[in-house]
């Protein structure tokens, strides 16, 4: 294999002595061809000469490299940058970025890439693009040289760093020309000021590059290296408690989501509904389905796959819901032990309904772009789809609050559920109130479901894992309360974050659920409990 | 309110599972073996598929002309995620409907729930899932692979290739994930890593609230050494975490995660994409560049009608200790229990990795050991594959087990023989 390549080179020196303008040309497109039988250790050491070349020509192939898509043809060897064609592959020249032709994937082979090999191409293409003329693609790299420090990268850097205009690239660069520095032999004192450079970028990425030097530095340094690392660790100190709070708020908003639905059919209505968790799961089902449909239809609209499967989902449970009422629950009222026997057995159906419909495993529900990734906010990290959950969950919780104290239906809800025979003397439908609040209930729960579908595995079991939590919250926050179910979901939420880093997430459960225990014992009917004759009805 | 919940999904649960498999009359002109998987309850996404593949065995080998002139009859079972039912169900499988095998559990709870029916009664169970060890029975085949031909090879490739210094172990809170753990931390503080450079951290089952932990390895990988993370958090977890681990843009080129429960089955629920170089490590993958996978996975899709189904470990698994089950009984010549288990041991059977595994006298089979990274389309890409390794029951480097071996062959049958006192220490637990 060496004695191939070996062999390769020659014949490229060769023809190099022949023809010196191709002297780039043939260089780069042998090193490439080289790679068609390297090991992961030797295509390191051809990408690292590539780098070295300073040939901007190889950009695409490094980065179809990295992506896994650089093929090596199986009669020659030689290296090409392909695309998917139906059941063939499309050949591309890696230097010119011309197509060269269609094949049949069974004559390519796959250039092999692991993480290392990544890491070196990362690397690699930020020094290689540092020059170019788009400044998107230089913040990239600088972004790029930031991320994986080398020395190598420092002299490219610097050279960038003098022909940069842009102010926000060249900030970028200045960081990443500290960073490669601090891995040279430059003397201490430009170490120095790279050491503060680092500093002043701040957050947990600083404290590893400062710490991943330690041990190379000149012990003069070692001071500073160390009141810059406790200066970060202080300021960070803030930052991981307001990052603690955040989690809380956000696995809050999850309760809040997972138990809103059941705020109403246990709460309000005093149904034990062990079916709602399916109704959860019901709702993230049809999130997969209205993906689905959508893929394979119109994969345009995939990033309103959400906002459209929110009425789905809505109506699908909804009526489900209905169903229910009218099929089995109404026959149960004040009967809770049956009411919670037939309802649990009514989960029982659905679930394995739904295995036998979509099978037990895992269905695959993408995340649209915008609720993928994160963005930083000041020293903490927060993700897109939590923050998009946060604002859903409250937005579904004051939507529903609005229903029931300013429309004529939450009216009738609530006069049904405070005095039933006086409601109905009024003209009011009884029946059909309670069969739409129980739909109304189950509808949310399945909007709920929507968003759940968005951090959670889309599974027949997704209801299981909620319908305890749910319980939890609103006997937790004063059944019958609407304001109860926030303030529960909030308080669980970040009791649980600040219980977890310190006892551990296992631990931090058990102790919620002690603490929940001693509190109902205290007050049996939760932080917010109904008074006045309404109870006692 | 909870248990009285659980008692009625159990009664309804038990309703359904003992009524719905029992269309198959015995007869006597066919040889029965029993499959034990759930297929309903929290486990039924894992083992539903084992159920399938077994079917499909069966239906292959009867094609070929069954074992000893017999057709085989597969009787299933749902033992419903439900540790106590699997014990029960394995009792009826043996007693009711005289089955000479069982394939089945998934769990090691529902092993350990099983074990002691399987030596009461004299039957077999072919167990086919990566498990912690510290167990040998008589009566039992563990063709899933042992802590050494998994996890400590990943750990192993991690170190030499990517040269990562600093370990978190992450897992769900039960015996397999923590045995695991408690031998990798032996295992890499015997090869010079720092106690403060291993971080041991526990999920409840079905952890969906990652952005703590998460953000704890963030931290932990940011002293300036290189960060992997071990992961034997189990089942479901997965998909929540892995979503965690993209989100907050944790790439494999920084910190990698390599899992022992992660598959091409749970990867199917997932966009994958941001996941790209995360590893696992297994003794076979549907991406296997072998003949005999070629034809196991067109046969799968065949048998499924369903060109997307993707195929696993504990399928390959399934499929060495089935062929080498047949094997045995044709040595035989019979079915019968103790003549089966003296034929079995020595037994070579190809494997879908294009080699072969031999049952071992310690009733575990030899098999290459293959590392993995993710790919965009949730199929692995082999980053390196060993030879053929021993599974190895008990393991070297707990202080409890490291004098033990298993030894079932004739005259020495213990399942925990001391090297060190020279005296079996009675059997197997």
């Amino acid at each position: 294999m060496i004695f191939k390549s070996l062999l390769r080179a020659c014949l490229a020196c060769l023809f190099l002595s022949l023809c010196t303008p191709a002297f780039a040309q043939a260089d780069s497109k042998a090193l490439l061809d080289s790679l068609a039988d390297a090991n992961f250790k030797q295509a390191e050491e051809i990408v690292g000469q590539l780098a070295a070349s300073g040939d901007p020509r190889v950009v695409p192939a490094l980065e179809a490299f990295a992506e896994g898509d650089l093929y090596a043809r199986k009669s020659d060897d030689a290296v090409f940058i392909t695309q998917a064609a139906g059941s063939k592959l499309a050949l591309i020249d890696p230097l010119s970025g011309e197509s060269a032709g269609e094949v049949a994937k069974g004559a390519m082979s796959k250039i092999r890439v692991n993480n290392n090999l990544r890491r070196v191409i990362r690397s690699a293409l930020g020094g290689l693009t540092l020059l170019s003329p788009d400044r998107n693609t230089r913040l990239q790299a600088a972004s790029a040289v930031l991320a994986s420090p080398s020395a190598e990268n420092l002299d490219l850097v610097e050279a960038a760093l003098e022909r940069e205009t842009d102010p926000e690239v060249k900030a970028r660069m200045v960081e990443a020309r500290a960073v490669s520095l601090l891995s040279s032999d430059r003397p201490p004192e430009a170490k120095r000021e790279a050491i503060e450079t680092i500093a002043s970028l701040g957050g947990r990425n600083a404290i590893g590059i400062l710490m991943s030097s330690a041990g190379t530095l000149d012990p003069s340094l070692q001071e500073d290296l160390d009141a810059a690392i406790a200066r970060l660790e202080s300021k960070l100190a803030f930052w991981d408690m307001a990052q603690n709070v955040w989690y809380g708020v956000s696995l809050g908003s999850v309760l809040l989501l997972a138990a809103i639905g059941l705020a109403i059919t246990f709460g309000v209505m005093g149904i034990i509904n062990m079916a709602h968790g399916e109704m959860v799961m019901l709702g993230a089902y049809s999130t997969f389905v209205v993906q689905d449909v959508i893929r394979s239809n119109a994969p345009q609209l995939f990033d309103w796959s959400l906002p459209i499967a929110l009425p789905v989902a809505f109506l699908v449970t909804a009526l489900v819901g209905l169903a229910i009422e009218r099929g089995v629950i109404r026959f149960l009222y004040g009967r809770p032990l049956e009411t919670l026997l037939a309802t649990w057995g009514i989960s029982l159906i659905l679930q394995q309904a739904i295995r036998s419909i979509f099978g037990p495993t895992n269905q695959e529900v993408g995340n649209p772009s915008w609720m993928s990734g994160s963005f930083a906010l000041g020293g903490m990290t927060v993700t897109w789809n939590r923050m998009w959950i946060i604002v859903f969950s409250l937005t579904i919780f004051f939507a529903l609050l609005a229903l029931m104290k300013r429309s004529a239906f939450g009216l009738q809800m609530r006069a049904v559920t405070q005095n039933r025979r006086m409601a109905s003397s009024m003209g009011i439908r009884t029946p059909w109130v309670d069969a739409f609040t129980f739909a109304l209930g189950s509808g949310i729960a399945g909007i709920a479901g929507v968003a759940l579908s968005q951090i959670d595995n889309v599974s027949p079991n997704l209801g299981q894992s909620y319908i305890i939590d749910s319980f939890m919250v609103v006997v937790f926050g004063g059944v019958g309360n609407l304001w109860g179910t926030l303030v529960g979901a909030l308080t669980l939420g970040v009791l649980n974050k600040f219980l977890e880093p310190s006892v551990g997430a296992v631990l931090g459960k058990i102790l919620v659920l002690v603490l929940i225990i001693l509190f109902i014992q205290k007050r049996p009917r939760g932080l917010f409990a109904l008074k006045g004759r309404a109870v006692e009805a | 309110m909870k248990i009285s919940a659980k008692f009625g999904g159990a009664l309804l649960a038990a309703a359904l599972s003992t009524t719905a498999f029992h269309g198959a009359l015995a007869q006597e002109d066919t040889i029965k073996i029993g499959v034990l998987h759930s297929l309903s309850g929290t486990m039924a996404i894992s083992e539903t598929t084992l159920k399938d593949a077994m079917l499909m065995l069966v239906e292959e080998q009867n094609k070929k002309g069954g074992v000893l002139g017999k057709q085989i009859e597969a009787v299933v079972v749902d033992p419903a995620s439900d540790w106590p039912l699997f014990a029960e169900k394995a009792r009826q499988l043996i007693s009711q409907d005289k089955v000479a095998a069982v394939f089945g559990c998934w769990t090691s709870s529902s092993r350990k729930s099983v074990l002691p029916v399987f030596e009461e009664l004299n039957s077999i169970l072919f167990y086919p899932v990566q498990y912690e060890g510290e167990e040998s029975s008589r009566n039992i085949f563990y063709t899933g692979a042992a802590p050494n031909q998994q996890a400590i090879p990943a750990v192993d490739y991690l170190a030499e290739t990517e040269g990562v210094e600093r370990w978190v172990l992450a897992g769900t809170d039960y015996v397999y994930p923590q045995t695991t753990n408690k031998i990798l931390k032996a295992y890499l503080m015997s090869k010079g890593v720092a106690e403060e450079d291993i971080m041991i951290n526990y999920t409840p089952f079905g952890h969906s609230d990652w952005q703590t932990i998460v953000t704890d390895i963030k931290n932990f990988g940011s002293a300036g050494k290189k960060t992997a993370v071990v992961s034997t958090i189990n089942g479901d977890a997965n998909v929540p975490f892995y979503k965690e681990l993209g989100n907050q843009g944790i790439k494999a080129e920084d910190i990698p995660v390599v899992a022992f429960s992660v598959g091409e089955e749970e990867l199917a629920g997932l966009d994958t994409t941001p996941l790209v170089g995360h590893l696992a490590a297994w003794n076979y993958f549907q991406s296997v560049d072998a003949d005999v996978n070629a034809e196991f996975i067109e046969t799968w899709h065949a048998f499924t009608k369903d060109e997307k189904r993707v195929t696993n470990d504990p399928m390959e698994a399934a499929y060495i200790g089935f062929n080498a089950w047949i094997k045995a009984v044709e040595a035989a010549g019979t079915t019968d229990t103790d003549a089966v288990l003296d034929a079995i041991i020595g037994v070579s059977v190809p494997n879908l990795s294009g080699g072969t595994s031999t049952v071992m006298p310690n009733h575990h089979i030899t098999k290459p050991v293959l590392i993995g990274e993710i790919q965009s389309d949730g199929q692995f890409e082999i980053v390196q594959e060993t030879a053929a390794v021993v599974g190895d029951e008990w393991s070297d480097y707990l202080p409890d087990s490291k004098d033990l071996i298993s030894d079932w062959r004739k005259p020495m049958e213990c399942g925990n023989f001391n090297v060190a006192t020279g005296k079996c220490g009675g059997k197997g637990s």
